[in-house]
């Protein structure tokens, strides 16, 4: 093997770690200013191994109605941004006969995961929705979404 | 020449300089006030902004769900909180956070965003001028 090829295997095992981590339960770390930023202001900034590719050139084409609201961005913002996210995206192959799922809490991963958490606690004003990972995942801030870290709010 | 001399001379510019360039987009909330000023002049029949309509127009819904104050909260000195995920929401009055309007681009997106949100359609140099002026009056 040349010095070159042995440099690219490395290379291409180090990006694909923070996919393999967030799936192992460990922290997904990946992060940029902007995105902390500006998909923090108004909500949880949502991890880019959320969701394909496909689903956030969809989210970001349509900042101007975002779940009903009026995100939107300057060009050069909302192109660093997406860049970022694709980078990071998770590599699961999505239904390509389908539209790009945008809400993270309908993809299938997100209903496997969760679906021993009672009606209950799904229904309890301090979680208020689905989309409020922090309310239960204590350390989501930080991307560890790991089960230890798990508080449900009684 | 004495070392404090020294330092007037050479280090006191590029200290300046580098301060003045940290501080080039910031301005003041009254700066800011000016620059809906100069655009609503050039509406006919302006006869400058006015606190108690910028609280009326702050606190209406407008014939839809949302208000300002749906989120900014009926006191914009106190905390907020976005009526849809519940996160925090920094006071909005300049005199309880002194960050509000001092940045241009960061003044322009959250109006273009909120007046679509609240109103379906942009709001007027008159009424952010209007909003602008009631929230510089509250302590």
């Amino acid at each position: 093997m040349n010095k070159q090829k042995a440099f690219l295997i490395v290379l291409a095992s180090l990006l694909a770690m923070p996919n393999a981590m967030a799936s192992g339960g460990m922290a997904f770390t990946a992060t940029n200013s902007k995105w902390k930023a500006e998909c923090g202001s108004c909500h949880f900034a949502y991890p880019a191994n959320m969701l394909p590719a496909a689903s956030w050139r969809t989210m970001m084409g349509g900042l101007d109605k975002h779940f009903g609201s009026d995100a939107s961005l300057d060009a050069a913002t909302s192109t660093e941004i997406l860049a970022f996210l694709e980078k990071n995206a998770s590599q699961r192959k999505p239904d390509s006969a389908q539209k790009p799922q945008l809400r993270i809490t309908e993809t299938p991963q997100f209903i496997r995961k969760h679906d021993e958490v009672s009606s209950r606690t799904w229904k309890n004003p301090q979680v208020k929705s689905a989309a409020n990972c922090a309310a239960c995942h204590t350390q989501a801030e930080s991307g560890d979404f790991s089960e230890r870290n798990i508080r449900i709010p009684k | 020449m004495s070392s404090h001399t020294r330092f007037m001379r050479h280090l006191l510019p590029s200290i300046m300089l580098l301060a003045m360039a940290a501080t080039a987009n910031a301005q003041t909330p009254q700066q800011t006030l000016e620059g809906f000023k100069q655009s609503a002049t050039e509406t006919p029949g302006f006869q400058g902004f006015s606190a108690t309509r910028g609280e009326q127009f702050f606190k209406s819904t407008h014939g839809n769900d949302w208000s300002c104050s749906t989120c900014h909260t009926k006191n914009p000195a106190a905390q907020g909180k976005h009526a849809k995920t519940s996160k925090i929401i920094q006071p909005l009055a300049p005199a309880a956070n002194a960050d509000r309007f001092t940045d241009q681009a960061k003044v322009d997106k959250w109006f273009k965003r909120n007046c679509n949100d609240v109103l379906n359609r942009a709001c007027t140099p008159l009424e952010k001028g209007d909003v602008l002026t009631y929230l510089m009056t509250l302590k």
